[in-house]
């Protein structure tokens, strides 16, 4: 992932080249930013309640007088570890689901898919703010509740990469030694589509990164004195009448990113596209 | 068509049920129960109160009751505001609600698809650019960002239209504006895609060899045909929708269940959170029947099928 995003900003078009900086900008900044900046992010400067940008705060500061610029970095970096995380939920959820059902057909393919056909519909980030309020507020529960939206797409791709698969002479012949499903399922299927799946895994951060900063904007996810996006971005629309940049700055960061993201994620897929149609080709040919 | 249809339903139906099954299950799983305060409650007081919102009964007693509750259309009493049923707020709230979410998918359709058409007639053209790159950053809008931002800038700074509540027509107009952008940027890229793809079909070829003018080719040919991809995502598009009115309420002030929902949330109203669940969930696969049937009209592959 991170080497394709640097083969990108090497060799990529104008416009890949620069989402790829700036998107490898945010994640430097996110970890080394915040030990590099003289302000601790709760920290307040008395001398500087809700001041505008200046050349010691260098987004200016909050409503109680904190750094904006390094609590934006400490957001990034919450934002950032909880879509990588929801990430890797869905992909645990979704690469044996999709895989099963691909491999499967039939009946249990229907059923599988129509499942998903019928979750997609659903208004899932209600649902996970429902297990908030059930469960209490808890970071490992915001991982696998938006991880647990986010599968679905994955398990569609992932079955129509296996229908590929399937059909595969080594297939068969795990089959004729008589591996059980789940071995051929776990050993023989999930390699052979494991490396497009989780290129596509990385087009669902900016979706994760979204519906975080939603709930959090609502105030049902991170709390303080701990901050994402959604927390600085709700923050700065109580406060944006006399200060703007309390708003702005957060803001510019989180939709920076998500585009950045977006359009990177349209340049995976039409070269996962091009690549998976060349060893098709291969395969059927050979 | 027919068989269709009711196969539709039937999918819903189940949907629903599942949806209602989950959430019962999952609000009787909370730790602790909904009138833990502060202070325990004498055991007497706990027991009428467990009586009153009918928690003392087995559970699949409970789950049996709040089905047959649901199906003569009653959502319950609500935890905290003890004076509501959920049905009473639910009933005051979506009024408001619907008013806002019709208006955005309204503008979100009728902007998408004009500026898709535009764009997807001519590809590669100036109005293309300019309107791929403007969808493109509307996707990375979410709506938290784009209602604060709205009020920043048309009521603080420009002053032209009210910051928040209900009123006049005037309050009527940013609220949905905000929550429809990031679906009219999405129904655009769809229509362009599609209507660039009709384009270059044969039927279309043949439709402009024979002379026909071009107003008449794109509204009998390209079209019906290049709608059909954005009428699908239209399902999904009304769940994301309903997610983001819940902001769109906060950040407006408006008086709507999605306000209720996240007051609910936040002091743990289980009955009301519940009910908004329930109703979202219901009025989302409605939506998507509705969607479905029209699917089903337009698409001569499933209208003269069984």
């Amino acid at each position: 992932m991170l080497l394709i995003t640097l083969k990108i900003a090497f060799t990529g078009s104008s416009l890949a080249r620069f989402c790829s900086i700036a998107l490898l900008a945010v994640v430097i900044l996110a970890l080394a930013g915040p030990t590099l900046i003289a302000w601790d992010p709760e920290e307040v400067d008395w001398q500087a309640l809700e001041t505008a940008p200046s050349l010691s705060h260098w987004f200016g500061t909050d409503l109680i007088g904190r750094d904006l610029f390094v609590r934006t970095l400490i957001g990034a970096r919450v934002s950032l570890s909880i879509a990588i995380v929801a990430t890797l939920v869905s992909v645990v959820i979704g690469i044996p689901w999709g895989a099963l059902a691909g491999y499967l057909g039939g009946r249990a393919d229907q059923i599988m898919m129509r499942i998903v056909d019928t979750l997609y519909a659903l208004p899932f980030v209600l649902v996970v703010i429902l297990l908030v309020v059930v469960f209490g507020r808890n970071p490992y529960l915001l991982f696998v509740g938006l991880g647990a939206i986010f599968w679905l797409d994955l398990a569609r791709i992932v079955r129509g990469q296996t229908l590929r698969v399937r059909e595969a002479l080594f297939i068969d012949s795990a089959r004729i030694l008589g591996l059980p499903t789940w071995l051929i399922v776990l050993r023989h299927v999930i390699p052979n589509v494991i490396g497009p799946a989780l290129v596509y895994a990385t087009l669902t951060v900016p979706g994760v990164i979204l519906a975080e900063s939603f709930i959090s904007f609502l105030g049902l996810g991170v709390q303080e004195p701990d901050t994402s996006w959604g927390v600085l971005i709700a923050d700065g629309t109580q406060s944006m009448q006399s200060s703007p940049w309390t708003l702005v700055f957060p803001a510019l960061f989180l939709a920076l990113t998500v585009w950045c993201c977006n359009m990177l994620g349209d340049r995976f897929r039409d070269e996962m596209e091009r690549a998976t149609s060349r060893t098709h080709r291969e395969v059927s040919a050979s | 068509m027919a068989r269709y249809l009711a196969a539709r339903l039937g999918y819903s139906l189940i949907t629903f049920w599942v949806i209602v099954t989950l959430v019962f299950f999952l609000m009787r799983l909370a730790p602790g129960g909904p009138f833990d305060g502060e202070r325990r409650l004498p055991p007497e007081v706990e027991a009428n109160l467990n009586a009153a919102y009918n928690l003392d009964k087995p559970l699949a007693q409970q789950y049996v009751d709040y089905l047959s509750m649901l199906l003569s259309g009653d959502l319950g009493p609500s935890f905290r505001q003890k004076d509501f049923t959920v049905n009473e707020l639910v009933v005051s709230g979506l009024p408001v609600s619907l008013t806002i979410g019709g208006l955005a998918l309204l503008f979100a359709v009728l902007a998408g698809v004009s500026a898709g058409l535009t764009a997807g007639l001519r590809p590669g053209s100036r109005a293309d650019i300019v309107v791929m790159g403007v969808t493109n950053i509307g996707i990375a809008m979410p709506t938290i960002i784009v209602a604060p931002l709205a009020i920043l800038l048309f009521s603080v700074t420009l002053n032209w239209l009210p910051a928040g509540g209900i009123g006049s027509w005037r309050h009527y107009v940013l609220p949905p504006l905000a929550l429809c952008l990031p679906f009219a940027a999405a129904i655009a890229r769809l229509t362009r895609g599609s209507v660039a793809e009709t384009l270059s079909e044969p039927h279309v070829r043949t439709a402009r060899s024979k002379g026909l003018p071009m107003h008449r080719i794109v509204r009998r040919h390209i079209l019906p045909i290049a709608l059909l991809p954005v009428l699908s995502y239209l399902g999904p598009a009304a769940a994301a929708l309903l997610t983001g009115s819940v902001v769109v309420e906060q950040v407006f002030d408006l008086p709507g269940i999605g306000r209720y929902f996240v007051q609910g949330a936040l002091n743990r109203d289980y009955t009301l959170v519940m009910g908004v669940v329930v109703v979202y969930a219901g009025m989302i696969l409605l939506f998507n029947l509705l969607v479905d049937s029209t699917y089903a009209r337009l698409d001569p592959r499933i209208r003269l099928s069984g």
